[in-house]
């Protein structure tokens, strides 16, 4: 596993777990429960610095930019306009040309716009962004924002937040045999098992930040995590047995009384 | 006493001086350039332009920077908000 490393348009990348870094209690729970999951990939959104109380601190400032790699969202954009701004904004703001876009289509379920999404990816791969798209279980999307130049793909297991783990693991499993691009699984993750159920079908890497932030101990959870993506790799990569109806006998008959 | 004209700043009125650019507002309020983005009537700045570009009257300017966030945050957009399933 010593070479085992995930490379996006041609940035390489340490780790296969990525988190987000929003919902926690403080910056300080917020480093900690990131060093505890070894993550090197951390989200980010773009908003409006406080200008009232300025005693606030900058979550950069707790985040070295040296040693994670950050990536900007455009969380809470419903139309491509939004989504545009935000990232123009966030690569403006001075990190890179990284950008997960999120075009949300309905806030009960925060289920991707793929129209809006496949069509901002569009104008953001023009003008040189590197777009990490968040999208739904679907194949056919998912082939579309490859071929416009998307340079992985991020597919939900289900509705953000939600906690409901893996829902559709057979079309996840279509998307990683359909196209051939890093696909990091996305939202929806509960615990430790549906991150390595996600890595043991083949994702390239898990996406996370609820099932961390919101455990009743973050820090704890956010190892659980390290481990189940790389013992979910570990399985992957070794080839798992076929399953089948009926017994197999592990030990020989050869030998007995 | 300098002349003042009115801004909007991330949304707020507020007056400022007449002569100043956007350098001086972001150093005004304790704003560090490095990680911030900031749009003037909706054109996003080349920083190299923060020291350069004079403020005038009606101006809408907003910083923006980066803060915690995994995947959606709520519509508003107030930050650490988020949208919970049942």
């Amino acid at each position: 596993m010593q070479n085992d490393r995930l490379i996006i348009a041609g940035r390489e990348l340490t780790s296969r777990l990525w988190v987000g870094t929003g919902k926690y209690k403080d910056f300080t729970e917020t480093k900690k429960a990131i060093e505890a999951s070894g993550a090197d990939v951390v989200t980010v959104a773009v908003r409006r610095v406080n200008i009232t109380d300025r005693s606030k601190e900058n979550l950069l400032d707790y985040l070295d930019p040296k040693k994670y790699t950050i990536l900007p969202n455009t969380a809470g954009c419903y139309n491509v306009e939004d989504a545009v701004r935000y990232a123009r904004l966030a690569r403006a703001a001075g990190v890179s040309d990284l950008i997960k876009l999120e075009v949300l289509g309905d806030e009960r379920t925060l289920f991707p716009d793929t129209v809006g999404l496949l069509e901002a990816a569009k104008i953001l791969v023009k003008e040189g962004f590197i777009v990490l798209p968040y999208t739904n279980d679907d194949p056919i999307m998912a082939k579309k924002l490859v071929d416009i130049g998307c340079p992985a793909v991020m597919p939900l297991a289900a509705p953000i937040g939600s906690g409901l783990g893996i829902r559709n693991p057979y079309n996840l499993k279509i998307i990683m045999e359909m196209v051939k691009v890093p696909i990091i699984v996305d939202a929806g993750v509960g615990t430790a098992s549906d991150a390595a159920l996600a890595m043991e079908l083949g994702a390239d890497a898990v996406l996370m930040n609820t099932a961390i932030a919101g455990a009743q101990d973050p820090i704890t959870m956010a190892e659980a995590m390290k481990f189940a993506v790389y013992a979910g790799r570990l399985a992957y990569k070794a080839g798992r047995i076929p399953r089948k109806l009926y017994a197999t006998a592990s030990s020989p008959i050869e030998g007995m009384l | 006493m300098a002349e003042t004209i009115q801004i909007q700043v991330n949304g707020e009125q507020r007056g400022f001086r007449a002569d100043a650019t956007v350098g001086d507002l972001l150093r005004e309020l304790a704003i560090k350039t490095e990680r911030v983005a900031v749009e003037l009537n909706l054109e996003i700045m080349d920083r190299k332009d923060f020291d350069h570009r004079s403020l005038k009257q009606g101006d809408r300017v907003e910083i923006l920077s980066f803060i915690g966030g995994g995947a959606s945050v709520d519509l508003q957009g107030k930050g650490r908000g988020f949208v919970h399933a049942e």
